[in-house]
């Protein structure tokens, strides 16, 4: 074209990114690899496989799929040199840390290339967005070694971690996995997604050149078959970051196994936009939201929901903009939206929208589509919060939107949804903003931005999106764990039929505490508990489904109590401990006799101490104001979980009912407990205590039985937040197996219920989800 | 692009649209006849910085214009230059001098090398008493003078001898008057002050096209240049342009932004183009093109044209100049193998 052509047309012309330096590095290796297992680069093995450039279709290089030597080598590389690897402290992994990230800045560009190149982004998007937040996440958690010995006296290495990342953002998500591992003093086995592996051979480059003790990150590549054998290996924590449906898979085949684990899965993230929002950057913030990356993002803010006033506005300027998107070769630095990773997601997303989308209706933007693997930014309109498309996420650039009319409709359609990963909203009034953020069902909330990441700010979902945090405090804790005494261990009294008398007097009828009531048992059959000599101490109701449905319905409509403020919480955590007091010469006989011991005064001692401690934290487990680079606030809110569901120690059958009540209800959960198996008699004493103290009706549930029947019934319940084990560890495989359908939280922890772990933090945050909200700001 | 806006006064509506094109060869659309303050509007504008700012950030990075493009492109911006002097020692030398740069802004031998001829300036823009001498020297040539006024660049001077000040600038041969607003009744929200000061300018302009300067520099924030747009626009402004390039900020990306978002609303509500002006603060090429971009990307490309978009600028011809040798040579050129003006 002359100069004078394109004076006429002044069009943008061809701007491509050279390929040649990622090529290069590919031929050099003689385009096929192996794994990076114990620091060295394996060859190639016996099984390969294609990678390829989706834009192109061509084959970039061979891959080794790993078979379970190669899993097992890795994983052995890992524990050999895990004890060295914490054992070097703080200031030395922080030192290999920060070489890695400067060595990744210095090949930035190499990076970006080859991203581009194996998965399709537009190179923009690599170059500006992929890479230095990569970058930046090795760097922050460079500082995060360094301090950690320091900041988190308490808390340790897990051990070897199996981290299995997904295609959408390969370094990226690579970078999320290993940093923070690294930082805390673990070794790493890491599967990168298939499609996209290559980043990560070259990250493994990278860990040679920063001189990182062998074995410390390991990587094989392969598919799901290899993602399975990593998990069922004798590694200590799990991190994956995918598709729920995996993340269901991972979470029953890990269960009970003592693995640690952290989901982040995936989303249909609602963009809310109000009527006095800036329509325009609101537009802008959509392009984004769900043409970035093609719409592969798990947080893409993929339900678009208008308030009606403005949505026919906002659809017709939403249209416009979509025209100019410009759709094609990755390479070129003036595309916006490159290619779908694979032909099979390109069928997917093909599939879901021909199927769904003449439930409303479908606006492709007009734009030149190339040839290929591709799919046009699209727009569904009209669809109803019943149609297919609304509710499932279809990972590809395609925005579906619907309306509403008031701030509260616009929490419950966006809460109308099994995800929880994120939200955006556009207000410019600040009174909205912030009413509107805390009650967004979603890990991560943007107010007037979207798609804001940093290192420093917590990422990760509720309900169906998984759980655990990446980046901050939050990301690192998870990649730690607590060093506790051994709980210790309790005589259960056997029933002896023989010995049938009566402790006499007047008959007192132990019931179950549901809502606020004193409730007889569903099913109508009580439980004889007896003394440790046999003799008969009374009967509790023997709790079955039905009694834990109708505790968690009561519980599920306390939930004003998540909005009380601290300090009401604390006044009624003080007023539980005062009349306590008053009866704790009664709790401690009645201890004494339960469990035969005469530890009942220093139990209730513990107890009253106890509450005190979470009526003091109520209104102290303080947020932060995280440090990200933004002209903003990116605020890490302590919100509560919501309902949780504990199962008390055996021993201790007050002070562990406590141990669980208190930090929960003190952070605003709502709680169904199930008390000692052995000794629930102190728990159904307690329920007069909580009912002369001001508990508002279906905060507390109490509801006695077995426990192994009762736990996975509150397990697979959608409305629990999370279950506590703190009784027996037989339970635990029970419980995981059965959170799996909902994704919930789960915690199993024993302790001595005395001690200095039997409170503290480590509770709090087990009874708070991190809420990360950004907001940025500027006139 | 005829209809009249209803409720338009229309003596006013029927004097602009005799104003009409005469005189400015480049302009084909209908000049915008303004139309009755809506408050409702102006006032359901937002303009949300953080957002703002980000878009304009990220553009650079997201087109990218290299190689014959690029330097068509550059070609382009030298046409859409209101080569400017605004200085207290300006003479009529320096004015003549600076008309014969617009004549001839680009060597002869880089012109025939990329294939352009008969390139010029879109305007020389210059104080009222330097307008007798630049429409001398620029007789012919069809490129026309604009004249600053209305006590520019402060805007403070009695309300007559502003509205006189137009009229003598138009009969001295300016066919475009770039007048300031008073900031004082964007900063106490006394838009219908703005408008009718805006709509009077424009009547004194007669076929005189006018760009209201808005001095965003002076506008403490972003809304408030969005809603200075509007009402300008609504007044009859034929551009709207951010500053006089004397307040300490002039043109930014972010201000651009906002304003080319008006405009766009002002013609998808009426039929209307307005022009864009930035002025002061861009003298590199590259920053010429971002702009170029934004342009394209927020208004599209009819308003990529000398009769819809402006650079107030004086040395960013230089660097463009330099950087279309390179174009052509290959190797990086300096200021003294460009004639100056």
């Amino acid at each position: 074209m002359t100069v004078q052509e394109i004076l006429e047309t002044m069009e943008y012309g061809p701007a491509p990114e050279s390929a040649a330096p990622a090529r290069k590095w590919i031929e050099d290796v003689g385009g096929a690899f192996g794994h990076f297992i114990g620091g060295v680069l394996t060859d190639t093995g016996a099984q390969t496989f294609d990678s390829t450039n989706p834009a192109t279709g061509e084959v970039l290089a061979q891959l080794t799929q790993a078979d379970q030597s190669d899993v097992d080598s890795a994983v052995t590389a890992a524990r050999n040199a895990q004890p060295a690897w914490e054992g070097l402290g703080g200031h030395q992994r922080a030192q290999f840390i920060y070489a890695i990230a400067r060595l990744m800045q210095k090949h930035a560009r190499l990076f970006s290339v080859l991203e581009v190149l194996d998965n399709g982004k537009p190179i923009r998007e690599a170059r500006d967005i992929d890479i230095p937040l990569a970058v930046r996440h090795f760097y922050y958690h460079a500082g995060l070694a360094q301090l950690m010995a320091r900041e988190m006296p308490d808390r340790r290495a897990i051990g070897v971690c199996g981290q299995i990342v997904p295609w959408n953002f390969p370094l990226l998500m690579l970078a999320w996995k290993i940093a923070p591992a690294l930082a805390a003093g673990n070794t790493v086995v890491l599967k990168p997604a298939e499609y996209t592996s290559l980043t990560a051979l070259l990250f493994a480059n990278i860990c040679q050149e920063a001189g990182l003790p062998s074995g410390v990150v390991n990587i094989v590549t392969g598919d799901g078959e290899v993602g399975r054998m990593l998990v069922e290996a004798p590694v200590d924590k799990i991190a994956f970051t995918g598709s729920t449906a995996v993340g269901r898979e991972i979470r029953r085949a890990t269960a009970g196994s003592g693995k640690a684990l952290t989901l982040e899965l995936g989303g249909k993230s609602p963009y809310i936009v109000f009527d006095d929002a800036d329509l325009d950057s609101a537009i802008e913030g959509l392009v984004d939201a769900i043409w970035f990356n093609q719409g592969q993002v798990c947080c893409a803010g993929s339900r678009l929901l208008v308030q009606e006033g403005v949505a026919e506005r906002f659809h017709a300027k939403l249209k416009a903009r979509m025209d100019k998107l410009r759709v094609g070769d990755p390479l070129d630095k003036s595309v916006d939206v490159g290619a779908v990773v694979d032909p099979v997601q390109l069928q997917t997303i093909t599939k879901m929208v021909d199927e769904g989308g003449s439930e409303g209706e479908v606006y492709h933007a007009q734009v030149q589509m190339p040839e290929g693997c591709y799919y046009p930014p699209t727009l569904i309109t009209g669809l109803a919060p019943a149609a297919r498309l609304m509710q499932d996420e279809i990972f590809g650039p395609v925005l579906v939107s619907t309306t509403f009319r008031t701030p509260d409709e616009a929490v419950a359609l966006a809460n109308n949804t099994r995800y929880g990963l994120a939200a955006t909203l556009w207000s410019e009034n600040v009174n909205l903003a912030l009413h509107v953020a805390p009650k967004l069902a979603a890990g991560v909330v943007w107010v007037n931005a979207t798609n804001l990441f940093d290192a420093a700010a917590g990422f990760g979902g509720v309900r169906e999106s998984g759980f655990g945090r990446e980046g901050g405090w939050e990301g690192l804790y998870a990649y730690t764990r607590a060093d506790i005494p051994e709980p210790v261990s309790v005589h259960v009294p056997e029933p002896s039929p023989a010995d049938l008398h009566t402790l006499g007097g007047i008959d007192r009828t132990a019931k179950m505490y549901i809502g606020g009531k004193q409730t007889r048992p569903d099913g109508g059959y009580s439980r004889a508990i007896r003394l440790p000599n046999g003799a008969l101490a009374g009967h509790v109701g023997e709790g079955n489904r039905k009694d834990i449905r109708n505790a968690v319905e009561a519980a599920e409509k306390a939930s004003g109590w998540a909005t009380t403020t601290g300090h009401s919480r604390a006044q009624i955590l003080y007023f539980v401990a005062e009349n306590l007091a008053v009866r704790g010469n009664e709790f401690a006989d009645r201890i004494n006799r339960l469990t035969s011991s005469d530890s009942g005064v220093d139990e209730v001692n513990a107890s009253i101490a106890r509450l005190f401690s979470y009526a003091a934290w109520a209104d102290k487990f303080d947020g932060a104001a995280k440090g990200v680079p933004l002209r903003g606030l990116a605020l890490g809110l302590h919100e509560p979980v919501g309902v949780i569901g504990a199962l008390c120690p055996t021993e201790a059958p007050l002070l562990g009912l406590i141990s669980a009540l208190a930090p929960a209800i003190a952070m605003g959960n709502r709680v169904v407990l199930v008390p000692s198996e052995a000794f629930p008699l102190a728990a159904t004493d307690f329920y007069q205590v909580l009912e002369t103290s001001d508990v508002p009706a279906g905060v507390v549930n109490i509801v006695t039985g077995t426990a192994s029947e009762l736990a996975p019934v509150l397990a697979a319940h959608a409305a629990v937040g999370s279950v506590w084990n703190f009784t027996d560890a037989g339970l635990d495989k029970l419980i995981e197996e059965a959170s799996a359908a909902t994704l919930k939280r789960t915690w199993n922890f024993r302790t001595a219920w005395d001690g200095a772990a039997g409170e503290g933090r480590h509770f709090l945050r087990a009874a708070t989800e991190v809420k990360t909200v950004w907001v940025p700001y500027g006139v | 692009m005829e209809s009249d806006i209803t409720g338009a006064p229309a003596e006013m509506a029927s004097e602009w649209k005799q104003g009409g094109t005469a005189g400015l060869p480049q302009v084909s659309d209908t000049r915008n006849p303004g139309q009755p303050l809506d408050l409702d509007w102006v006032m359901s504008v937002q303009a949300n910085r953080s957002a703002i700012e980000r878009r304009c950030a990220t553009l650079p990075g997201r087109r990218s214009v290299k190689k014959e493009w690029q330097a068509a492109w550059l070609v382009q911006a030298i046409r859409c230059i209101d080569l400017t002097t605004l200085s207290g020692d300006d003479t009529e030398g320096r004015v003549r001098r600076l008309c014969a740069k617009a004549r001839q802004p680009l060597r002869s031998d880089l012109a025939e090398a990329l294939g352009v001829s008969g390139i010029t300036t879109g305007a020389i823009c210059v104080y009222h008493d330097m307008v007798a001498a630049a429409v001398d020297a620029l007789r012919e040539s069809g490129i026309p003078v604009a004249a600053v006024s209305t006590g520019f660049p402060a805007g403070l001077s009695p309300y007559h001898l502003r509205v006189a000040e137009i009229g003598e600038s138009v009969a001295a041969g300016a066919k475009e008057i770039d007048i300031v607003i008073s900031r004082r009744h964007v900063l106490t929200g006394n838009w219908r002050a703005l408008f009718d000061e805006m709509a009077e300018f424009r009547r004194a302009c007669g076929a005189a096209h006018v760009k209201a300067i808005l001095a965003t520099g002076e506008l403490g924030e972003l809304r408030n240049v969005a809603r200075a747009s509007l009402v300008c626009m609504m007044a009859g402004a034929d551009f709207i342009k951010t500053s006089t390039g004397k307040e300490a900020v002039n043109a930014t990306l972010p201000v651009t932004l906002v304003m080319l978002r008006a405009i766009r609303e002002y013609h998808e509500r009426t039929g209307y183009r307005v022009g864009y002006k930035p002025a002061g603060g861009i003298s590199k090429a590259k920053d010429a093109l971002t702009y170029l971009a934004l342009v394209k990307e927020e208004l599209g490309d009819r308003w990529l044209q000398p009769d819809l978009f402006r650079f107030g600028a004086s040395s960013l011809l230089g660097d463009i100049e330099r950087q279309l040798e390179h174009h052509v040579t290959g190797a990086y050129s300096t200021s003294w193998r460009h004639p100056m003006a």
